[in-house]
């Protein structure tokens, strides 16, 4: 019924992959989980965990064969032969270029950036937020498949309560595509060893009010056990790696809370944020703009609010 | 070289941006900020290696303010698909239009490269390039944090999720600029009044061969069901420093459920 396209880092599925499964199972019939290169034997059990009942590795020879217009024309193939008719990505950037390709491969609705998605009367209905989520959205695809790219923290992963070995079936490998695309070069970025700023559930944003000094930003979101994410102003000035910016170019995250912290609130930044579950503010700033959507602020000095606030947590959960 | 660049007009985003009917109020548009990229990426590459830059959208008359600010950059040509089949289209409809416009252009003289921004600031997808370089038959480097062009082929080094990529594709190719790629120039005087004046071809679906049926709300594979606006937050807190608010922002946490 439906094809989930995981996510890996270091051998291991993403995050978003356990969200996509619980989707997946949400729209009834199977669920199969394709896994991008080798290693799919390895993953099989986590992914049975949340409700795969097969993985089909699709094994990448070439860098060019990872390209999305590869690696789509591959999942079409893949859905054609399964029977599958709604495949379900995280909605990252390469996740939406292979989204795009694949929903014209199979003549597909295409929703990027769901926040849910369910079967009514056979069909596929979704939901989505628009405008820095002040409004929300409800749509049907009209076409008998459907592509779906699901935001991050959308879905809150819950495991089956039986799991059932998954089986793993080796494919092919996925062909690279005959358009003279060369991958001169392609260079997994170091992890800073936080959770990633797209996947976390506590994301705490530095922005141009830290002044480049990220310090209490980090303390803070390593006491939450969260993300160290940045506004464009900070990733402009070199404060922190250009990854870390949250916003409608950068990443789009809707965590459980969200931490602005020197952080005034452009619409360009609300963008990407305003869907966050709980928002705090702490600006010196009384007229910050992100104070309209705050659930708690403070006008206050961050470098003093911060690392008290960091303190307390750390006293509370110990 | 001839560059083609695809234009959107976007409510703008410093507006009340909202819905009516189930379709984005677009009375208070603007060209997309991030569209600004690809006409400023392909302005620099004809002042390099000469040539022309023709911006293109789809759209009512509205629209021409779009154009019409690629124009006062310092395109050469403007082009403005409209038809009344094509309302309601969704992201695979406005490809259609795109590639069959650019397809009537490549039929007038060649065209080299096709430039995008890298989303749209309404639906925020980032799926167009994509689903353009598909219906084109063309590669794709997408998202572009920086653009060379030389000898046929063009090189783009881009920045994905987790990881760094330079590609080179061959020429003709779509290409997509993110936001990093360059700073858009501000019109000129001259240019403002050069644009003023320029006439902004206006072409219809009969004129690009495509089938009314396959675009707009006939084609459409999504539709809108409902929109509506989400609710302000509410029991929202507020608070001003006197020493002690890093303490009292754990306890809002804590109580929230936060800390778990």
């Amino acid at each position: 019924m439906t094809l989930v396209v995981v996510d890996a880092a270091a051998g291991a599925p993403r995050a978003s992959a356990f969200e996509l499964l619980t989707a997946a199972r949400g729209l009834g019939g199977d669920v199969g989980a394709v896994w991008l290169g080798e290693g799919a034997a390895a993953a099989a059990p986590a992914l049975a965990a949340y409700g795969a009942t097969v993985v089909h590795e699709l094994p990448l020879a070439t860098a060019e064969a990872g390209l999305p217009a590869a690696v789509a024309a591959a999942l079409a193939d893949l859905a054609r032969a399964t029977g599958d008719d709604v495949v379900l990505l995280a909605a990252g950037f390469e996740n939406r270029e292979r989204a795009a390709h694949l929903a014209l491969a199979l003549d597909a609705g295409l929703v990027v950036g769901a926040t849910g998605v369910e079967r009514v009367d056979g069909q596929v209905v979704t939901t989505q937020q628009a405008f820095a989520a002040t409004w929300s959205l409800r749509g049907v695809v009209t076409r008998p498949a459907a592509v779906v790219a699901l935001a991050s923290n959308a879905v809150r992963p819950v495991a089956v309560a039986e799991p059932v070995p998954a089986t793993v079936v080796r494919h092919p490998a996925v062909a690279a595509r005959a358009d003279g695309v060369r991958v001169v070069e392609r260079t997994p970025r170091p992890s800073s060893g936080r959770p990633d700023v797209g996947e976390a559930q506590v994301v705490v944003v530095g922005g141009r009010g830290t002044n480049g000094d990220f310090g209490p930003v980090v303390e803070l979101a390593e006491a939450l056990g969260g993300a160290v994410g940045a506004t464009r102003d900070a990733t402009d000035e070199g404060w922190i790696e250009h990854e870390a910016m949250v916003g409608q170019t950068g990443v789009s995250i809707s965590p459980r809370l969200y931490v602005g912290a020197g952080v005034s609130g452009a619409v360009h930044h609300r963008g990407g944020m305003q869907a966050s579950g709980t928002i705090v503010a702490v600006n010196s700033d009384p007229d910050a703009p992100i104070f309209e959507i705050a659930d708690f602020g403070v006008v206050g000095d961050l470098f003093e609010v911060l690392p008290q606030a960091a303190a307390e947590i750390r006293r509370r959960k110990a | 070289m001839r560059i083609v660049v695809c234009v959107k007009h976007v409510p703008d985003v410093q507006s009340e941006r909202g819905f009516v009917d189930g379709r984005v109020d677009r009375s208070e548009g603007t060209l997309n900020e991030l569209d600004e990229n690809a006409v400023e990426a392909a302005l620099r590459l004809v002042e390099d290696a000469g040539g022309e830059v023709v911006v293109l959208t789809v759209g009512p008359d509205d629209a021409d303010d779009a154009v019409r600010r690629g124009l006062q950059m310092g395109a050469h040509r403007a082009v403005r698909v409209t038809d009344d089949a094509i309302a309601g289209s969704d992201v695979v409809g406005t490809a259609v239009v795109l590639a069959a416009a650019v397809r009537r252009l490549g039929a007038q003289a060649p065209v080299d490269l096709v430039l995008t921004g890298m989303a749209a600031l309404d639906g925020l997808m980032s799926v167009v390039p994509s689903l353009l370089a598909a219906q084109l038959g063309l590669p794709q480097a997408t998202l572009a944090a920086e653009v060379t062009v030389g000898d046929g082929v063009v090189r783009v080094r881009r920045e994905l999720d987790h990881v760094t990529e330079v590609l080179e594709a061959p020429l003709p190719a779509v290409v997509g600029v993110t936001d990093q790629a360059n700073d858009p120039r501000y019109p000129s005087f001259a240019g403002i009044m050069a644009a003023r004046k320029a006439a902004v071809d206006v072409w219809s679906l009969a004129d690009l061969g495509v089938d009314p049926a396959v675009v707009g709300d006939a084609g459409a594979r999504t539709r809108v069901l409902e929109a509506t606006p989400r609710p302000a937050r509410e029991d929202r807190v507020l608070l001003t420093d006197t020493g002690d608010a890093g303490v009292r922002l754990a306890a809002f946490l804590e109580e929230n459920g936060l800390l778990a």
